[in-house]
């Protein structure tokens, strides 16, 4: 079984400045799994998962302390090559970030800045990243538009799509449908579907039927704490522990 | 008796506020009126591309190419200066500076874009220009150099600053996705925030150039003052602010002199109105660029 | 960030590739240049601060700043200049305050909101950025000739005014308009006139604001020498001015004739240094002073 581990945090605390965020957690991601993070609004599940790219390295004055280790290598050591790290754990946030170039410099840019010169090695994987992302239909024609000119749903994509071409083998998903439609959230839950077969996926959501149907492994966090953590279904059917009950009940949070 | 009173206040500040654009309009108008007469007088292409500036001669010349290059090059060298360092500092404070030096620096170059003009052209003639003509071997310290070079650093903290108003505009997300595809901080910055920022830091860098052109006193002290069309960067020149600063005292009101000043007057004024439009219009593209506008 | 922990594993770098190499040296070299950028900027606007302190520093003492030039402007102080930049300034913005912000209440709460308000607004938007000396050729044909003020401190203070006006109205209008619209709403919903609801709700919000614009403004003016150098200024004068048509002498103007004339450099020199200080701390305090109502002002709206 360890050798499917791909992500494992052990004894994490983690701090802003002077507040605690999360409190000793430790939790395995499983290899080519989606696992899904929820918890009430303010739990830590974004501090949590940002840790594992070290988006948190950006906030002036955070700490922590403990081990996340990747494919059981330290990515906090001193020696780490972060930005080598983050290629390698991809990451699409809550609210749809394209920059404002054109879809197909969108997609190009991960390639580009590994001085990829290749023309038609970054057309083809531009094309087939849209693709993957159930995109390319709707923009095959206006690839060189402003992707701010794309719909929520479609920028949301976008940015999956841009993610997926520099070939990451983790793909942390912080709400990334909160900002959308219903359509919208079926489409990139369908896609996640599809990923998970390639990718380790993580993903976190306020959505509990989304947590359901997309993940096999959940983890329901309080307070900065790792409350329980376990096969989906087992989560939403038989809760160990009474505050998983009562949250996925809709009793809080 | 209430709806009285409101009418009251609306018709104070419309007077008020009439009056204070009176003034303003006062200002186009006077322009025109006090240059009219050179215009009728003079050929309006003659002047402006004429070569020879003798003013007091008889019959005087008005020859305005000499001084409108002089302030075309002076300013193109004060950019040379504060385009980098300017934009250069911005992106410092943005990328480089921890927390607590942005919170000093930011302000103190707010505070030092308020030195007075003057300062920097005494500054210029007692130091800069005494030091360049020793370490040059140049005959005087006074010219076209030394005043682009205290322009320049003059229009820097300006330049910095809008910059950096501009490059905090770059909403974090866009910086947070580009990291998180793996690029690292340079490539962020240069390929995401400077681009995204870019009609930004533009209007920034245009509102420096019209503060270089309508510079006056530092081109007065330091320029050197000469009416000639320059060979190298390091002749005396004399730029139309200094022009005008330095003989409106001796012209004669109403005389061809006197009309020949204001006529350059109004050519700054619409110079500097179009370097104003086109920041304008630059910086209204900003927003919409960012998704503001969507 | 800061980590803690023991290290047990490797530490790992993945795909150790050529390009990454490569852009992690155009990083070092970038941000070396940036670096260069902002030591170069702080260094010489350093530069100035240091000469004009350290040289003008001996050259300052009570009588320097309480008496009135002596021998040809070699001895003495700098007081009627002090005197007259004072004047001047406070005459400035005595008369563009006002207006100003009765131009930009007008402009914002009482004009219909037509496209002509709008080229209004850009115009003045504009002026701001019209250079002085072109505010100094205005002032010297309508007020020192036409109004017939002469070279004087009336003449002078009204150019001044005049070429703080735009900023002003433009600050003005800008706190205005971040006032909230919920504010007002509230306002006229409880029953409070149009009028009431400017005095009471807009302006004491946008009040930081609208001083933050003023006191730019009056270092502006302050240091302004082009502007004056025909409608106010004078080289020396006997002692302070008696009325508001004498002529005055300023601090800016000051520094720039004992520059340019006379007849005995470093005695002169030397008082020209002292003036700068002089001017220099005036105008850098009054600024330092809006910047902190500003930074203060973003903190509130948590910009
Ligand atoms: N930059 C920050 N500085 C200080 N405290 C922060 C910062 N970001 C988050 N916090 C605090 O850390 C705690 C956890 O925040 P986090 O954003 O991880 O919650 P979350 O579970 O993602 O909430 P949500 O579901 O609303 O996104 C919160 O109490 C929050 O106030
Ligand atoms: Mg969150």
């Amino acid at each position: 079984m360890d050798c499917d581990v791909k992500i494992r945090a052990r004894n994490i605390d983690f701090y802003y400045r002077r507040s605690r965020a999360l409190k000793n957690i430790s939790l395995d991601v499983l290899k080519k799994r989606v696992t899904a993070l929820i918890g009430p609004s303010g739990c830590g599940k974004s501090t949590f998962i940002r840790l594992f790219n070290r988006m948190n390295d950006l906030i002036p004055g955070a700490r922590v302390e403990g081990q996340i280790l990747l494919d059981g290598f330290d990515i906090y050591h001193p020696k780490t090559d972060v930005v080598s790290l983050r290629r390698r754990v991809g990451m699409v946030f809550q609210k749809p970030n394209p920059f404002p170039k054109s879809i197909f410099d969108n997609l190009a840019y991960g390639l580009t800045i590994t001085d990829v010169r290749d023309k038609e090695f970054i057309e083809h994987k531009v094309i087939d990243s849209l693709k993957k992302a159930a995109l390319y239909n709707e923009v095959k024609d206006r690839l060189h538009d402003n992707a701010l000119m794309l719909s929520g749903g479609q920028q949301q994509r976008l940015c999956i799509a841009r993610c997926l071409a520099v070939e990451p083998e983790v793909i942390l998903f912080d709400e990334p449908a909160a900002s959308l439609d219903p359509i919208s959230t079926r489409k990139i839950e369908e896609l996640l579907l599809e990923l998970k077969n390639e990718y380790t996926i993580v993903i976190v959501t306020h959505n509990m039927q989304q947590a359901a149907r997309v993940s096999d492994y959940t983890a329901f966090m309080y307070l900065g704490e790792l409350v329980e953590y376990g096969d989906t279904e087992r989560i939403f059917t038989v809760p160990k522990e009474k505050m998983t009950e009562e949250y996925l009940s809709g009793k809080f949070g | 008796m209430r709806h009285f009173r409101e009418t009251i206040y609306k018709w104070i500040f419309s007077v008020l506020a009439f009056a204070s654009l009176l003034f303003l309009t006062g200002i186009i108008l006077t322009l025109f009126v006090e240059s009219y007469p050179f215009f009728v007088r003079h050929d309006i292409s003659e002047s402006i591309f004429g070569l020879y500036w003798y003013p007091t001669y008889d019959p005087p010349e008005f020859g305005m190419l000499t001084l409108i290059t002089a302030s075309f090059v002076v300013t193109l060298g004060a950019m040379v200066v504060c385009i980098p360092i300017g934009v250069g500092t911005a992106l410092f404070l943005q990328e480089l500076a921890s927390a607590s030096q942005r919170a000093v620096l930011k302000p103190l170059i707010e505070i030092l874009a308020g030195i007075p003009s003057i300062i920097f052209g005494f500054f210029g003639m007692i130091v800069v220009a005494p030091f360049l003509q020793r370490l040059l071997g140049i005959p005087t310290g006074l010219n076209a150099f030394t005043a682009s070079l205290v322009l320049g650093i003059m229009a820097t903290p300006t330049v910095a600053s809008l910059a950096e108003d501009a490059v905090s505009f770059v909403p974090r997300s866009f910086r947070e996705a580009s990291l998180a595809l793996g690029a690292n901080r340079w490539q962020t910055l240069t390929r995401v925030v400077v681009p995204a920022a870019g009609s930004g830091i533009s209007t920034a860098i245009i509102l420096g150039i019209g503060r270089a052109v309508g510079e006056t006193m530092v081109v007065l002290m330091v320029a050197g003052g000469a009416a000639v069309i320059p060979h190298s960067i390091f002749d005396p020149v004399r730029p139309m602010t200094a022009t005008i600063a330095a003989e409106m005292g001796e012209a004669v009101m109403g005389s061809g002199h006197y009309g020949a000043l204001f006529a350059i007057g109004l050519i700054l004024f619409f110079i500097t109105l179009a370097i104003n439009i086109v920041a304008e219009i630059i910086s209204r593209r900003f927003r919409l660029k960012l998704g503001l506008g969507r | 960030m800061k980590y803690k922990t023991i290290h047990t594993a490797e530490p790992f770098t993945a795909h150790p590739g050529k390009a990454i190499r490569m852009s992690d040296f155009s990083q070092a070299l970038g941000f070396l240049f940036l670096g260069a950028c902002a030591a170069f900027a702080l260094f010489f606007l350093g530069s100035i601060l240091y000469f004009v302190i350290v040289r003008g520093a001996p050259a300052i003492s009570w009588e320097f700043l309480t008496s009135a030039p002596r021998k040809a402007m070699t001895q003495g102080g700098v007081a009627p200049a002090i005197v007259g930049t004072f004047s001047l300034t406070l005459g400035a913005i005595a008369f563009a305050f006002p207006l100003g912000l009765a131009c930009a209440i007008y402009l914002t709460e009482y004009s219909p909101k037509t496209i002509l308000v709008n080229i209004i607004r850009l115009s003045i938007a504009n002026l701001a950025g019209i250079p002085s000396i072109v505010f100094g050729l205005f002032g010297f044909a309508i007020f020192v000739k036409v109004f017939g003020f002469g070279v004087s401190m009336l003449s002078g203070s009204l150019t001044l005014g005049i070429m703080a006006l735009p900023g002003i109205i433009s600050a003005s209008q800008e706190a205005i308009l971040a006032v909230p619209q919920s504010y007002k709403e509230a306002s006229l919903a409880l029953g409070a006139t149009h009028w009431q609801t400017i005095a009471r709700v807009v302006l004491p919000s946008s009040l930081p604001g609208i001083l933050t614009g003023v006191i730019l403004n009056v270092g502006r003016v302050a240091g302004e020498t082009a502007a004056i150098m025909f409608t106010a200024a004078t080289f020396y004068t006997r002692g302070y001015p008696d009325s508001i048509f004498s002529e005055v002498m300023a601090l800016p103007y000051h520094i720039y004739a004992l520059m340019t004339e006379g007849t005995h450099p470093e005695s002169q020199t030397l008082i020209a240094y002292g003036s700068s200080l002089i001017l220099l701390t005036l105008v850098l305090v009054v600024s330092s002073l809006a910047i902190i109502l500003r930074q203060r002002q973003r903190r509130v709206y948590g910009l």
